[in-house]
């Protein structure tokens, strides 16, 4: 097992040595080649591809091509308008308006209208979205003085920043006349054969094989899109995957989609670009979550040991490659908005400090050095999980912490871990949208229903804490919403109710052929307005 | 007459088994921890618990496990498979779309498995421990241990990377419209890699019981008299120990019917292919309960079948088993 795990690694280290990236420069002056379809592989089926409804890549990367936002990312990470042309807030921050641009149809032939953007926002995107209904848990209006003006109107001050970082994945719109007095949005037959405005027209759905959409002749951005078609297809297995794409029937695997070994392998071919641009948008950090019923991780001293305890650059050398780096705290160091000078404490590795913290804590090493035990619970989200559950195992072995550890499925880890609270020690992901506010800060702060996945279910209360997460919530100067931010990560760090050792950002494998791709940090995501794949 | 009687009494026999089936798994899915809602957040990637409430309420999971059984057994009765969570559809119809993927992925490979195995089992059994016996033994057994999804994608790599003769996965070509004779082909060129990969395994074990019980057959009284009464020996094979020795083979795949239609899920994995054992998985995975019994009861359904057809072949095969009954 060693071996592999070792082979594994050694060919993802030599990858970046070998990648070519970025190679647009070489092919600017190229002229855009007209038609082409492009593969794309789905690892997830979803139970619908409506982006209004549902928040997470496995939608985006199929919605995102039929549907748009009001707002996306541009190439720096910056707020760019879609189908929104400028937004303006109120010195308050309770009103923001967005004018919306002219001449947009959905796929049917209506006009998209304001009309659109008040019914998803009021209908989808705050009874529905999961993370929108948070977002805009204060929105109580949008009004539509004019067909291409939306005005948002918030009971408590929305910050534009915010808003704007957010709704690039929590902006889509959907149309109106099509859901509304349709009965239960949810059933909606719309959401598996989306209408949109996007450069994508949705052509059909095969469950368990493909989903098919066809260039739109009247997308609004001039000449565009430049492919005819686009099929996705529904691969399970990631070592098919890989095979598929070395066939040719795949050009894109996106969001870390093939086993690690594949990818390194992949990255050193030619014929494929592996690497992480394209998804700075996406980051995400590795995370060991404390059960604080546990009398000994209440300990502040106990939490603190078991980070001394880990050998994290180690485990990035040996297991992880060159995709991962250290993690600093809860805002990870893609997100130049919002990444603090100061991190506050970190914690190297180091195993005597690590014993003597767990000494002075009271827990000295009985009969076969063993402290006390237990339950670690990795999420079966991806291999690097696994892999860390083991490393934790092991690490914790030498400082006499023995850890049992309990693996289960997606819907089973929930369950336990933010349900049943059946749980010591817990790791998987946390995933930054951009924004703090977005689905960090809800990992932290106090007084989350039971059951809300992704949220503080530590059993963790800490009034300074929940004090800087409500201020920077509500802060709409630029600059002291960032400070806050800062002291948000600083007190995370000190607490440490969860760890964040490991960050990584997803990584893409694509054709060399494919033009104009990874040029946003959503681009998986984004409506490849402007792919193209050459001869 | 006779074999409607047979065939009503089968029927009858095999109701209250069904139905044990189906609450087996229903328990037995209870004791997974989660449900389909949870399920549904690991895949959004996060909700709130408003939300959650909202959804449990929407697949009917508010009420006790046993009001969900009750419900599901009386829906049943009225032969409503009901809803399927991750689909969004009735589980009839998911089933139903996924059934000819399977079907013809199992007949092909089973009927492959069946006759290879046949001749083979026949071959070294003829010529029992010289150099055929010891080459088709030798495959079979490589055959046998070498696991399906390892072959699976060696194939994939020889004939589809390489060699670039046969597509790598999925059902057909969905780049390029086809119809008509054009398509069989490329669904037949697609289901090539997998009903080979399926059908080597199952062929070494045919071939491993026809060659036992043709040799064990071969023993028996009524050949010596086939041969004394001057009969020449490729007539006394088939006319008397083939049948004879068909029917431990026959029972075989009455047994194993029921298990491909299942255990193809890492076929169809590999593969890409849209069949009834990926849907299986998923729906456990998901916690889908609903499309789950649906498959259990219709795999039941298709044993149940199987089986029955497999009766009668006893009968026309060795006609004392059904004088006995």
């Amino acid at each position: 097992m060693d071996m592999t795990r070792r082979a594994a690694l050694l060919t993802s280290a030599a990858i970046a040595s070998s990648v070519a990236f970025p190679m647009r420069s070489l092919f600017a002056q190229e002229t855009p080649r007209k038609g082409g379809v492009f593969t794309v592989h789905y690892g997830a089926e979803q139970r619908q591809l409506n982006p209004s409804l549902q928040a997470s890549t496995g939608v985006y990367i199929i919605g995102g091509k039929i549907q748009e936002q009001l707002v996306d990312l541009d190439a720096a990470g910056k707020p760019v308008g879609v189908l929104a042309t400028s937004w303006e807030a109120a010195p308050d921050g309770k009103t923001i308006t967005f004018k919306l641009r002219d001449g947009v149809k959905w796929h049917d032939g209506r006009p998209f209208t304001s009309a659109d953007v008040q019914f998803t926002a009021m209908e989808m995107w705050k009874k529905i979205l999961n993370y929108g209904t948070t977002l805009q848990l204060f929105l109580t209006a949008v009004d539509t003085p004019d067909p291409l003006t939306a005005v948002f109107r918030y009971e408590r001050p929305m910050p534009l920043n915010l808003l704007l970082r957010a709704l690039p994945d929590l902006g889509y719109i959907s149309p109106r006349h099509i859901y509304e007095g349709k009965g239960d949005i949810r059933q909606n037959p719309a959401n598996l054969a989306p209408i949109g405005t996007g450069p994508f027209k949705f052509v059909t759905y095969e469950r368990g094989q493909h989903v098919i959409a066809d260039r739109n002749a009247d997308y609004w951005r001039p000449n565009a899109p430049h492919l005819d078609r686009i099929v996705w297809r529904v691969v399970t297995d990631r070592s098919a995957a890989a095979a598929q794409m070395e066939a040719g029937q795949i050009h894109y695997s996106p969001f870390s989609g093939l086993t690690i070994s594949d990818a390194a392998r992949l990255g050193k071919d030619k014929r494929f670009i592996v690497s992480t641009k394209g998804n700075e948008g996406n980051a995400r950090t590795n995370t060991i979550e404390f059960n604080f019923r546990r009398k000994e991780l209440a300990d502040i001293r106990v939490r603190r040991a078991i980070a001394h305890a880990l050998d994290i650059p180690f485990f990035i050398e040996n297991f992880l490659g060159d995709f991962a780096k250290r993690g600093t705290g809860p805002v990870p160091s893609v997100s130049t908005d919002f990444y603090p000078a100061d991190n506050g404490p970190q914690y190297p590795f180091d195993k005597k400090r690590a014993a003597a913290l767990l000494d002075e804590a009271g827990f000295k090493a009985g009969a076969g050095g063993t402290r006390f035990s237990l339950r670690l619970l990795p999420a079966p989200w991806g291999e690097d999980i696994t892999l860390f559950a083991t490393f934790i195992q092991q690490s914790l072995a030498d400082v006499g912490i023995k850890v049992e550890v309990v693996r289960t499925d997606g819907g089973g880890f929930l369950k336990q871990v933010y349900d049943e609270h059946a749980f010591d020690l817990a790791t998987g992901w946390h995933q930054y949208r951009n924004d703090p506010a977005v689905s960090t800060t809800v990992w932290y702060r106090s007084g989350q229903p039971k059951g809300a996945p992704w949220t503080n279910q530590w059993g963790w209360t800490d009034e300074t804490m929940d004090k800087i997460i409500d201020d920077a919530a509500t802060e709409v100067d630029v600059a002291k919403r960032k400070a806050l931010y800062g002291d948000f990560v600083r007190r995370a760090n000190t607490e440490l109710p969860i760890w964040t050792p490991i960050e990584q950002i997803f990584l893409t494998a694509i054709s060399a052929k494919a033009r104009n791709h990874s040029n946003t940090p959503r681009w998986g995501s984004s409506s490849w307005h402007d792919l193209w794949l050459a001869e | 007459m006779r074999i409607l009687t047979l065939a009503g009494r089968r029927l009858a026999a095999s109701i209250p088994t069904l139905f044990l089936i189906l609450i087996g798994v229903f328990v037995l899915l209870q004791f997974a921890p989660g449900d389909t809602v949870d399920a549904l957040m690991a895949q959004m990637g996060g909700g709130d618990a408003e939300t959650a409430k909202q959804l449990r309420q929407y697949y009917g999971l508010d009420v006790s496990a046993w009001a969900q059984l009750g419900n599901y057994l009386w829906r049943l009765v009225r032969l409503d498979l009901g809803f399927s969570a991750i689909y969004g559809k009735p589980v009839a119809t998911v089933i139903a779309e996924r059934l000819p993927a399977t079907i013809l992925l199992m007949t092909a490979s089973l009927s492959l498995a069946f006759f290879f195995g046949l001749v083979f089992g026949v071959i070294a059994a003829r010529g029992v421990n010289r150099w055929p016996d010891t080459l088709i033994s030798t495959l079979g057994l490589v055959f046998y241990a070498m696991p399906t999804f390892w072959f699976g994608l060696m194939a994939i790599v020889v004939f589809s990377i390489y060699l670039q003769w046969l597509p790598a996965g999925g059902f057909e070509d969905i780049t390029v419209a086809r119809t008509g004779l054009a398509r069989t082909l490329d669904i037949a060129s697609h289901l090539v890699l997998p009903t080979l990969t399926l059908a080597l395994f199952y062929m070494a074990i045919y071939l491993r019981i026809m060659r036992g019980s043709m040799l064990e057959v071969l023993t028996l009284d009524f050949v010596r008299t086939a041969r004394a009464k001057g009969m020449d020996e490729t007539r006394v094979v088939v006319r008397h120990v083939l049948r004879n020795a068909l029917l431990p083979m026959v029972t075989l795949i009455g047994l194993q019917a029921g298990t491909m239609l299942g255990g193809s899920v890492v076929v169809e994995s590999v593969f890409s292919l849209p069949g009834l054992g990926r849907l299986a998985y998923e729906s456990v995975i998901q916690r889908d309960l609903n499309t789950l019994l649906g498959i259990v009861f219709v795999s039941a359904l298709l044993v149940i079948t199987v089986n029955f057809i497999v009766d009668l072949l006893y009968a026309r095969l060795d006609p004392r088993i059904t004088t006995g009954s």
